[in-house]
């Protein structure tokens, strides 16, 4: 495969080529070597424990929210406890789930090793980036305890500047929130641009490389614009500056146009690494490599370019003038084609393909269908008389989640799974595993699919107590939420489970013929034994076929 | 047709004479979306189950079927899916135009957004709160403004809806097919009373909004169903006669009081009128006032003049949109209810309540 080369740290290799490297897990000891540690597999742990915590709680608030809504009236929380859960229930998940999850996660774990390398460029910037990230939901969560933010995680001015909570603390938390984002997009970048192995050109990448990489340009480009909007909005709240806030003359359509101008790309910072797992693991479980490996990179650039372009369609009623709403509705639409050319070949990449069913395959399947029906219905909300109707109602609310949870939490669970036996060497139980991925959908479902109804109906979102004629969607709406609450726990249980007594995993338990699976499983704490020398494109390794054809050779 | 697919999708009454076209687009949508994702499913699904791996297929040295078939594949699918795309679009654009530019004729009237009401006020002069008089028949223009933070006009049976924005004029325009009751909701997210921020359309003959305007109470004719709030009474001459407080308990349910103030001693936004009358209570900024007929007329014509402790400065004044008589039913009402003991150790949202010395002893 490739020549012996010595590192590139001084020390030569303690334990001698040959001799079995003690995996990145066991490589150090102590508690110090885990909170200080530069290696990019302990930091993706570091943010996956982080990470699920978060989510956890960002899903108990959803919990709670769906039992207040359980009657129309107020059934156990008050109308202000209320509209503070809705805040920080979407800032806890947009901004301490959503955003960070399969990047940090499962990106900083396996970019490297998918790039020949044996870290990212910037290790000590990675470990920062933790700790800063760490630091915004102190300050977030921080911020709901000294009182509170009840605007919705969309701080539209002028509600946001006069209300008499913590919105300046929120404002600051998601400001430190950004720079994490931006630390880990430019060290994924860098990584990409000079760590690539020999013979890694741009064409032999993996398509999760190419997602990270779109991911972390848009990320680049939008964070900094929220980022210092909600400044503005902190400091129009604090002083007064009069930016936004009509009082002082300024414009609360402004404020949106700035908003949204981040918000809306950062659907895509959600959703295209999922994008860039699934196709890993349609590749991986059908034995095929993608049916065009250029449709399914050069769409994530496409999105990410596109991305830019479509802010304009959540202000139809906001005052937008004829021409923009018109512009804006129909650059939207090219959004959906990229992505619908991505569904696509995932689904031609399955034909013909020998295809092993296991649970990250079944959340492929439910994903097709969530994210398709959540996609196109997002292609209808564009259309500018259809949204007249559906803004700011329970349709809008069902298409996100649709997106954001059939989408990125399925995308999410898939990489859980995917890569849980490269991660940890360890194997789950494959009939719990399925069991609660079918629990999850049909959690799912039951959840969101009546909130599109109430939304028809005319439900407004954010409403603490509503109309008596939407209560039975609503009851369905809460047991759907119960459900995939369950089933969640029950999925992260099996996996718990599986990391002390699961199935001792080989270096690559499902036949992948992706390049990551050629490392041990954990891998050893600098991924390699020999410098890789990469001569295929992405999707034709495969051990078995290494070893087949050493065997061939012997004889 | 048409009523089974509005019945399956739950959506409301159309109302309005552009409801028609925007469901027609709806359906158009909606089937092909849930259509679309069913098919990408089932054909992956399919894919699954008969691409599975078998013993024979193990062979590692497979390699894929010609990639440049797919490519065809797609190219003709993604331009087919544009182009149904874009005629979403195209129509989508022609009725948000129709939806946009109202016809020279129009009527108008001024909307003004307040946390947590609707404001009418009409060039002939009148004004109302929370209930819209429109004649049927007619296209109506309504001029809409917020006077706090961002409100959203929304009558789901027209399917219409506009933001009302501070220091901003935005327009909406709607005919309405017949007479009836429409309801008006708040879609943007305006604080603690957002979801009950509830309003409705009346829609008149075009004659009796014609004697409406002059001054007339409209005949009790036009009342359909409306499942939100008590009815407007007050503005309809009652069969028999009504006890003073029952009036008091209408007008403040017509004028939007009871969504700040309970009647039964629950905590809210404003002082409950529970055990209120009669009572003494501390002012922000010091002192205190005896709750007497003067004090309750002044809070309701000017109610930032002297504000009960530990409330937020929200409400509006209702100077020149409450009736004399209306106010009398109201301070009749709050008579009535001087014996209802509030609900002990309750905090209301924005803190505690005050309860006052005076009130200790009383039963």
């Amino acid at each position: 495969m490739s020549q012996a080369t010595i590192d590139a740290d001084a020390r030569p290799d303690p334990l001698g080529v040959g001799a079995e490297h003690p995996d990145y897990l066991r490589a150090d000891s102590g508690l110090r070597s885990w909170l200080l540690t530069k290696d990019h597999k302990r930091i993706a742990l570091m943010y996956y424990v982080s990470v699920v915590l978060f989510l956890g709680l960002g899903g108990i608030f959803a919990l709670v929210l769906r039992t207040e809504l359980l009657t129309p009236e107020q059934t156990f929380i008050d109308a202000n406890t209320y509209n503070q859960m809705f805040t920080l229930h979407g800032v806890t998940m947009v901004w301490l789930f959503l955003i960070p999850s399969i990047p940090t996660i499962f990106g900083n774990f396996v970019l490297p090793i998918m790039l020949g390398a044996k870290d990212l460029a910037f290790p000590r910037i990675n470990l920062a980036s933790y700790y800063v990230f760490l630091l915004s939901a102190i300050i977030l969560l921080g911020a709901m305890l000294a009182g509170g933010a009840d605007t919705g995680w969309t701080f539209y001015v002028p509600y946001s500047t006069t209300s008499p909570t913590a919105v300046t603390w929120m404002g600051i938390g998601i400001f430190v929130n950004g720079i994490s984002s931006i630390m880990t997009a430019v060290n994924f970048i860098v990584s990409t641009h000079t760590l690539r192995a020999k013979g890694l050109n741009w064409h032999r990448m993996p398509l999760f490389v190419w997602a990270l990489y779109g991911t972390s340009i848009i990320i680049l480009f939008a964070t900094p614009v929220l980022g210092m909007s909600l400044i503005l909005v902190a400091l129009d709240h604090s002083f007064g500056l009069g930016l936004f806030d009509p009082r002082y003359g300024g414009d609360p359509v402004l404020y949106q146009h700035l908003f949204w101008f981040y918000s809306h790309p950062a659907v895509y910072i959600m959703v295209l690494p999922t994008f860039g797992v699934i196709s890993e693991i349609v590749c991986s479980f059908s034995h095929n490599p993608p049916a065009s490996y250029r449709a399914i990179a050069y769409s994530s650039l496409g999105i990410a370019f596109v991305g830019f372009f479509t802010w304009g369609h959540h202000m139809f009623v906001a005052g937008l003038s004829e021409f923009d709403a018109g512009v804006f509705g129909a650059l939207s639409m090219f959004v959906a084609i990229f992505s619908a050319i991505k569904v696509f070949t995932w689904v031609a990449t399955l034909r013909g393909g020998s295809i092993s069913f296991a649970t990250p395959m079944l959340y492929f399947l439910w994903f097709l269908f969530l994210f398709v029906f959540g996609g196109m219905t997002g292609v209808a909300v564009a259309t500018q008389s259809l949204d007249v109707h559906w803004h700011d109602t329970y349709f809008v609310v069902a298409h996100f989640h649709f997106i954001m949870v059939g989408g990125t939490l399925t995308g999410f669970l898939a990489a859980a799974h995917y890569w849980f036996p490269k991660m940890f060497g360890r194997l789950y139980d494959e009939r719990v595993g399925l069991l609660t991925s079918v629990a999850v959908f049909i959690g799912f479902v039951f959840t969101f699919l009546p909130q599109f109804l109430l939304g028809n109906a005319g439900m407004p979102r954010r409403y603490f107590t509503y109309p008596e004629r939407y209560q039975w969607l609503n009851v369905l709406s809460t047991g759907g939420a119960w459900l995939l609450g369950v089933g969640l726990l029950l999925a992260l249980l099996n996996l718990i489970v599986a990391l002390k007594w699961g199935k001792r995993a080989g270096p690559n338990p499902w036949g992948s013929r992706s390049f990551e699976w050629i490392t041990a499983s954990p891998p050893s704490k600098h991924n390699f034994e020999e410098t890789p020398d990469i001569a295929r494109s992405a999707y034709e390794y495969s051990l078995s076929e290494e070893v087949a054809h050493e065997r061939a050779k012997a004889r | 047709m048409n009523e089974l697919l509005r019945t399956i999708l739950f959506l409301p009454r159309q109302a309005s004479t552009i409801a028609d076209d925007i469901d027609k687009l709806h359906y158009f949508v909606i089937i092909a979306t849930m259509g679309g994702a069913l098919l990408v499913t089932l054909v992956g699904g399919f894919f699954l189950f008969r691409y599975r791996r078998t013993a024979v297929q193990k062979d590692p040295s497979r390699r894929v079927l010609g990639a440049t078939h797919a490519i065809w594949l797609e190219a003709v699918v993604v331009v087919a899916l544009f182009g149904m795309f874009i005629s979403w679009w195209v129509i989508g654009f022609w009725q948000f135009m129709a939806i946009r530019v109202p016809p020279e004729n129009a009527l108008e009237i001024y909307v003004t957004g307040k946390q947590w009401m609707w404001k009418f006020a009409y060039p002939q002069g009148a004004s109302t709160i929370s209930t819209l008089y429109v004649p049927a028949g007619r296209p109506v223009k309504l001029i809409l403004t917020s006077r706090d933070v961002i409100h959203s006009f929304y009558v789901p049976d027209f399917r219409l809806k506009q933001d009302a924005l501070p220091g901003r004029l935005s327009t909406l325009w709607f005919e309405v097919k017949e007479p009836g009751r429409y309801d008006i909701l708040c879609t943007e997210y305006c604080g603690v009373s957002h979801s009950t921020m509830w309003g409705e359309v009346i829609a008149l003959p075009p004659e009796e909004y014609e004697r409406w305007l002059q001054g007339e109470a409209p005949g009790p004719d036009v009342a359909g169903p409306v499942d939100l709030r008590p009815s407007a009474v007050l503005d309809y001459a009652p069969a028999e006669p009504v006890s003073m407080v029952r009036q008091g308990e209408l007008a403040a349910a017509q004028h939007g009081c009871l969504r700040c103030h309970t009647l039964d001693g629950t905590p809210h936004l404003g002082p409950t009128w529970a055990g209120l009358y009669g009572t003494t209570i501390p002012l922000e900024g010091g002192g205190n006032t005896r709750v007497d007929e003067a004090y309750i007329t002044e809070s309701m014509m000017d109610p930032l003049a002297r504000i009960h402790a530990g409330y937020q400065r929200i409400m509006p004044s209702y100077l020149g949109q409450i009736r004399p008589a209306e106010t009398s039913a109201i301070i009749e009402l709050m008579k009535s209810l001087r014996d209802v003991r509030p609900k002990p150790g309750a905090e209301a949202p924005w803190g505690t309540v005050d309860v006052p010395e005076t009130r200790e002893g009383r039963q």
